[in-house]
């Protein structure tokens, strides 16, 4: 039995991307983070996007040209707090900011990706982010429900590829990738080294290739992604 | 704050940091706390991006661009150490995996109530691993200077800003004392060297209980 090739050129698979999308997009600081697909987003240039990713990298990199280029309408995210860019588009109104609890992103990402609506917890009781959330009574406790966050793309990094999808992350480049690749309608995955089918071991997979749509070769490893140690 | 008043907080904090802990140190002050444990001491520590057994921060020009702490910096991953992604990395926390965090601080109450993450119309960058942590871990310690910059105290009857976590501190580390947080108010446990129990009184936004007898220094 033989298996899809999903190779797909960027273009083509960034192009998909309409605007006011919900896009996720990997990544914890630089490592993880697909800037190389967030380049081509740019170049492609929808409109109104709903960006979910943990953080808004530094000013200058990744989720910050998404934002220079007038493309986020919504950011749900854990923290900006390295990119002033970010936190003055903020306070001036120019794009609304989602703060969650960076545990309670990644699981409600997770959730979604596992076909489940939302869950239960009690993370956050007493505080500004418990404001407005639905409240669920187990036991005779109080709980706070949080939804399942889902996304029509999610784009992610990988450390290596087969050509059929299955995927490999690299230490902390790990991050939200492999939950993210889950919880996406399509997932276009970028991979720094595309191998064989065989090349990956069943036994090393992070992320199993039926949750990947798009594999896309990089061309180049550009000075954003760390290569010259700062 | 002199340098080392500092180095005295830290090394203070890291004599808490018993064998077989696994541990969290928040970003700043307390991922410093580090370098005063020693070497030998087994110690797993936590790194909200995916790491149980961080090593330490990477020497010059041998930073692996992949592996970086929460805070950013180039780390090691120490011997059995291992990597997963950012659900593992909460279950750890929230499934009661933490024995220890040490957090930074905007303002700590006598009631154990924390607030470190948001200082409305100044301050808003989001929560990140902040209420997880401070809320899931099985002991909490605040490590902060005993003040702000302006001399105010930063430990206070209730806190005035936004919390991270109800009730949720048991140990305050600063400058100039130790704080245990009980049930029946603020205990002073511990007194900087130099400093005087007439200071911290008057450096503190709560009710210091003082037990009979000299208070021990560090």
């Amino acid at each position: 039995m033989s298996v899809l090739n999903k190779t797909t050129a960027m273009a083509d698979a960034i192009a998909q991307i309409p605007d006011g999308a919900r896009v996720m997009i990997g990544g914890f600081g630089v490592p993880g983070t697909p800037f190389l697909l967030i380049r081509e987003l740019v170049r492609h240039g929808p409109k109104g996007l709903t960006i979910i990713k943990n953080d808004a990298n530094e000013p200058g990199m990744g989720i910050d040209w998404l934002l220079q280029a007038g493309m986020v309408k919504r950011l749900i995210t854990s923290h900006v707090g390295l990119n002033g860019n970010a936190v003055r588009m903020m306070n001036a109104g120019e794009i609304e900011v989602e703060f969650v609890a960076q545990g309670m992103l990644a699981e409600r990402i997770r959730v979604a990706g596992a076909g489940l609506r939302g869950f239960v917890s009690d993370i956050g009781m007493g505080t500004l982010l418990a404001e407005g959330k639905q409240r669920v009574e187990v036991d005779g406790e109080t709980f706070l429900f949080e939804p399942a966050i889902e996304a029509d793309f999610a784009l992610v990094h990988a450390a290596r590829a087969d050509t059929f999808g299955n995927l490999t992350y690299e230490a902390t480049a790990r991050n939200f990738n492999p939950l993210m690749a889950m919880a996406a309608e399509c997932t276009i995955a970028e991979a720094e080294t595309i191998v064989p089918i065989g090349g990956i071991g069943p036994d090393e997979v992070h992320t199993p290739a039926p949750f990947i749509d798009h594999l896309v070769a990089m061309p180049e490893l550009p000075e954003v992604y760390g290569v010259v140690k700062r | 704050m002199s340098l080392s008043a500092k180095d005295r907080m830290l090394a203070r904090a890291a004599r808490d940091i018993e064998p077989g802990m696994t541990v969290n140190l928040g970003i700043g002050l307390p991922t410093q706390v580090m370098n005063f444990v020693p070497s030998d001491r087994p110690v797993c520590l936590h790194s909200e991006n995916g790491i149980a057994g961080v090593g330490g921060l990477a020497a010059a020009g041998q930073a692996n661009r992949n592996l970086i702490d929460a805070g950013g910096g180039y780390v090691t991953c120490a011997p059995g150490g291992s990597f997963f992604d950012s659900a593992v990395s909460f279950a750890l926390v929230r499934g009661g995996r933490l024995d220890l965090t040490l957090l930074g601080a905007f303002e700590v109450a006598a009631n154990g109530d924390l607030a470190n993450w948001i200082i409305p119309g100044k301050f808003a960058a989001g929560v990140g691993g902040a209420i997880e942590l401070a809320q899931k871990a099985k002991r909490v310690g605040v490590l902060t200077t005993h003040t702000d910059k302006h001399g105010n105290p930063k430990i206070l009857e209730r806190c005035t800003l936004p919390l991270t976590a109800m009730g949720c501190v048991h140990r305050i580390y600063t400058d100039m004392a130790v704080c245990d947080v009980m049930p029946d108010g603020l205990h002073l446990m511990e007194l900087a060297e130099g400093v005087t129990l007439a200071e911290v009184r008057d450096a503190t936004g709560a009710p210091l209980i003082v037990a009979d007898g000299p208070v021990p220094t560090f």
